[in-house]
């Protein structure tokens, strides 16, 4: 049922992908929210060195809960994802191919995953007690001082995620709508 | 008249939002559980399952249902009859929050509008404060996402538009807001007196048990046409297609000014956390 996808992530196993499509992600991705986008623009943008190399990785649009004793990260589900549409193309060109949230895209977006043939993910909203489950361990790489909002590496193992926006046109929140609509 | 310490107060804040923030409501639940029944997309259907497995989990592990605990919203409802004693009753409010986003591992999601700095404990909270009759103090700590809150919208229609406006108004906010509010949604709606005021109905009727109709018919018709209106839209949960946009839609008026009709519509996501207590 569910297609297998390890990341970081290969152009071409991304390249089978279809919105609509299941998978279950394992490896290494990275969250980077709100505040971790415009820092990462801005380093960008000063010619500066980045906290992790873009390419071939994910970036997941999230900012956990606090982990409790023992946990390796609290609640940690997607944050709707067109805030960082202002970000995401650029980060896309530096070899960004996934980015995991909720939500749709903008059309500059979804020109950037066309143009890099990268794909973006959604995970289920308001799902964060069964999403942490995936998560194998959590590490602050970045902007400490921004709390939740920090970019965090984490492991994950068997993430559920459902392909949304495929680097060939298809787009599951334009799809997926228009076959219930009445 | 009563005496009552802020201490009790503070308190029952906090195991409001200790519960709140952790346990779903069986109100949700069920609505849940039925709209599986019936969802017709597969995606919709698989997004359902996550979502009750999640609200289990949750519950079990004591764990947040979702990362976003929110911001802190708070009705109170204060007898005239209750003397409050030592101490601030704001500030016992306040302490009732941030010791339970502490002891709950829930996020600090409030920060400075313009500098962006977080205030770290999650506070301050929203605090809706009313004088009623009587010598008891009910409190309903409702944490509000910020992913649905995002999605809200306040229409200040003219009277020519009449309830068929109104009812446009809704259905055009939940499509515009697609699946960004983490659908299926409970839609609050208030209709009526101020700009302000009218989005304080929208919150409040969020409040209600999910799916209890108003008790008033006519807001009570309303709400079942635009709940299948809604679910006519397609957006399905999650936004991925499918039938169920809407699990209920919650509907309060008062009387306006001759020459306004407000409609505030408060978007809140699946995770409609509300719960209440009497003291």
């Amino acid at each position: 049922m569910s297609k297998t996808i390890h990341a970081p992530l290969r152009r071409e196993e991304l390249e089978g992908l279809r919105a609509g499509d299941s998978v279950l992600l394992s490896g290494v991705i990275y969250t980077g929210r709100d505040a971790a986008h415009k820092r990462l623009c801005a380093l960008i943008n000063e010619g500066k060195e980045l906290p992790f190399d873009l390419r071939n990785q994910a970036i997941y649009y999230a900012g956990p809960c606090p982990a409790k004793p023992g946990d390796p990260i609290g609640s940690c589900g997607p944050t709707t994802s067109y805030r960082m549409d202002a970000y995401a193309p650029t980060l896309c060109n530096l070899g960004l191919i996934g980015m995991i949230g909720k939500g749709q895209r903008s059309e500059a977006v979804v020109e950037a995953i066309r143009r890099n043939g990268g794909v973006y993910f959604a995970a289920t909203g308001g799902a964060g007690a069964l999403i942490a489950t995936s998560v194998k361990s959590a590490e602050v790489i970045a902007f400490e001082d921004l709390g939740t909002e920090a970019i965090r590496r984490l492991e994950v193992e068997n993430l559920p995620l459902i392909v949304a926006i495929d680097a060939h046109g298809g787009n599951l929140y334009e799809e997926g709508p228009a076959r219930y609509r009445r | 008249m009563r005496e009552l310490s802020v201490k009790r107060i503070e308190d029952t804040v906090y195991a409001l939002f200790m519960s709140a923030c952790c346990e779903i409501g069986e109100d949700v639940l069920f609505l849940l559980q039925k709209n599986l029944q019936t969802e017709e997309s597969p995606f919709g259907r698989e997004v359902l399952r996550q979502l009750i497995e999640n609200d289990r989990l949750a519950a079990e592990k004591k764990m947040p249902i979702c990362q976003d605990t929110g911001m802190a919203v708070i009705f109170m409802d204060l007898g005239q009859d209750v003397h409050l004693t030592c101490g601030d009753v704001n500030e016992a409010i306040e302490t009732g929050v941030r010791r339970a986003y502490r002891d709950g591992c829930f996020r600090a999601s409030v920060l400075s509008p313009l500098t962006r700095f977080n205030t770290k404990d999650n506070t301050p909270a929203i605090v809706h404060m009313r004088i009623v009759p009587g010598e008891q103090v009910t409190l309903t700590a409702a944490p509000k996402g910020f992913g649905s809150e995002n999605m809200s919208r306040l229409w200040m229609l003219t009277p020519s538009q009449g309830i068929e406006g109104v009812k446009n108004a809704i259905v055009e906010t939940v499509r515009l807001a697609g699946g960004n509010p983490c659908p299926p949604v409970v839609v609050g709606v208030g209709i009526g007196g101020t700009a302000e005021r009218a989005m304080q109905m929208a919150k409040h009727s969020l409040t209600r048990e999910c799916g209890t109709p108003s008790d008033d018919p006519m807001l009570a018709e309303m709400e079942r046409e635009l709940l299948e209106r809604i679910n006519n839209l397609g957006i399905g949960p999650q936004g991925l297609g499918g039938r169920t946009t809407a699990l209920a839609v919650h509907i309060e008026q008062m009387p306006t000014h001759i020459a306004g009709l407000p409609v505030a519509v408060n978007m809140q996501c699946h995770a409609a956390r509300h719960k209440t207590a009497v003291i």
